[in-house]
């Protein structure tokens, strides 16, 4: 596999030795046996997307007024884990958010018992 | 019509604009800043993915959050922003400068003021800059076109998608489009290498199984009033080989095929444009020939970090500045691109001072060494475990390297990766 902690990515091999430990080759940096390690038992990633932002449409003003916008982006404060992303996906998509909202406010706490929480990334007046 | 006077107006009110209008606010000056759009913050409003941040905040942030980080200190400071203005026009009698903007709630607005920093960013490159050949069905889009539709307005450009280039962006939008739900069937990269980085590659692709068709280029776009599909074809030792083409079905085409500084204003105030960079050619002090009309940001060269972007507006806007307290540089050298390197910027640097220059190298190469020569005198020689294209290389020569100078009347600092 090829390590992505940075960018020379490094062509990275593993086997697995009699004891049934885990040997990494082709790492220029001990990240990188730590991220073969993981992406191989449990790979994981950082979350972002939008939810729906409920807005009152003021179509009687006309042109001019600044239109908001209809999403409201979060992400995951940490690493989420691979396989349950499109659980998370479809948490997120269900939920609609009423504006105006703070950056930082916690969207979700402890997703899907994972422990990660989802926080607001934009304010929105 | 109004009128208004500052000392310095900026144009753009991104990354880069308030980064510039910040350091030149610290520096006691009065400072306008003005943006089309309804708010500050720019593109990175619609870069929702994380990646942003690590150098200049030392964490991992979305975009929007970089952006309002920086913006906070906007409101804090006596910035006056313009936002939801057109900058028109850019005239310059002497030292005296007037931006002429047009916004829908002021009417037309003359700003005066003796420094002007261009801070617009770039603009996305199109189906008409590569020529594709084929029907003009409704479905093509650019990604990053795509990216404020899906991230901001809440809309879906489509459902079965193929992405042209594999630059970040277009890796991006890939995991994007595959996260909201669409089918992404193929990204097809006209060079033998992806344009993006390796993590994005595995993030963005591999974990979504979406094929990477290698030196493949499209030759086709179908459909009659939406896009049904594309033609790709192979390219083998440089042509093309029209016996091996495929069609993939689709109805959304999103092209990822570069970024062009944004140089309409430039070039109508008569600013000289580097042909290297695409963006306006600048001295030590990131000025163009106008005299006290300085650029950062994309505006002056394809960035690929928003940290970069703000570390160098900071400083543009530093010797915007000095320039207002008087000062000019001193004992400038013109910079030589030499082997292997793509572009230097800026295109000179100051002898008598600390340089920070950013490059960018023309090959892919582990275990490269930069070469900084001072009149074909090697002064200094760098290590560099790898280079690559889509990496910026940044470089600091301290005065002291730059020895006493030259003693020619026309130094030249020659810049190469071995």
């Amino acid at each position: 596999m090829t390590c992505i902690t940075c960018p020379i990515g490094c062509s990275l091999s593993i086997e697995r030795e009699d004891g049934g430990s885990l040997v990494v080759t082709g790492n220029r940096c001990p990240r990188g046996a730590a991220y073969a390690r993981e992406e191989l038992l449990s790979p994981k990633r950082t979350v972002t997307a939008t939810v729906r932002a409920r807005t009152v449409v003021k179509a009687a003003e006309g042109g001019g007024g600044a239109e908001l916008p209809r999403r409201v982006p979060c992400r995951t404060l940490s690493a989420f884990p691979r396989e349950r992303v499109g659980e998370l996906l479809s948490l997120l998509y269900g939920i609609e958010l009423e504006l105006p909202v703070e950056r930082g406010k916690i969207l979700v706490k402890d997703a899907l018992g994972t422990g990660i929480d989802v926080i607001v990334t934009r304010s929105i007046a | 019509m109004r009128e208004f006077s500052f000392d310095a107006v900026v144009v753009g009110g991104g990354a880069a604009g308030m980064a510039a209008a910040l350091a030149l606010d610290s520096r006691g000056r009065t400072v306008a800043l003005v943006d089309r759009e309804a708010g500050l913050g720019g593109i990175l409003l619609q870069c929702i993915h994380n990646g942003f941040g690590l150098i200049e905040f030392d964490e991992e942030l979305s975009g929007p959050e970089f952006a309002e980080r920086i913006e906070e200190g906007v409101r804090k400071s006596r910035i006056e922003a313009f936002c939801a203005a057109t900058v028109i026009d850019l005239e310059a009698a002497g030292e005296e400068k007037t931006l002429v903007c047009v916004s829908s709630s002021l009417g037309i607005l003359r700003l005066k003021c003796r420094v002007v920093v261009l801070a617009m960013g770039c603009r996305e490159r199109n189906r008409g800059n590569i020529r594709i050949p084929g029907t003009r069905p409704a479905g093509v889009f650019t990604a990053g076109l795509a990216q404020r539709l899906v991230n901001i307005e809440g809309y879906l450009p489509g459902r079965d998608i193929v992405i042209i280039g594999s630059g970040d962006i277009g890796l991006i939008m890939a995991r994007r489009m595959s996260w909201v739900g669409c089918e992404v069937h193929a990204v097809v990269e006209i060079l033998p290498y992806p344009s993006g980085l390796t993590r994005n590659i595995v993030q963005c692709l591999h974990d979504f199984d979406i094929p990477l068709y290698l030196s493949h280029l499209t030759t086709r776009i179908y459909g009659r009033d939406r896009v049904e599909g594309v033609e790709v074809t192979p390219l083998e030792n440089g042509a093309l080989v029209p016996a091996k083409a495929f069609e993939i079905p689709c109805d959304t085409v999103l092209l990822s095929v570069g970024l062009v500084p944004e140089n309409e204003l430039s070039k109508k105030a008569g600013i000289d444009i580097n042909p290297a960079t695409n963006g306006p050619a600048v001295d030590s002090t990131m000025m163009t020939n106008l005299g006290g009309v300085f650029a950062c940001g994309n505006v002056l060269h394809v960035h690929d970090l928003v940290d970069f972007v703000v570390e160098e507006s900071r400083r543009a806007g530093g010797y915007a500045a000095d320039w207002l307290d008087g000062q000019r540089p001193k004992a400038e050298a013109r910079v030589k691109i030499g082997a292997n390197v793509r572009y230097v910027s800026p295109g000179r640097v100051d002898l008598a001072r600390e340089n920070k220059i950013y490059l960018r190298s023309l090959v892919v190469k582990n275990d490269a060494t930069l070469e900084v020569r001072l009149d074909k005198a090697l002064v200094r020689s760098i290590r560099k475990n790898h280079v690559q294209p889509s990496e910026m290389i940044s470089l600091e020569l301290k005065p002291g390297e730059l020895g006493a100078g030259s003693s020619r009347a026309e130094p030249v600092v020659e810049i190469s990766i071995r």
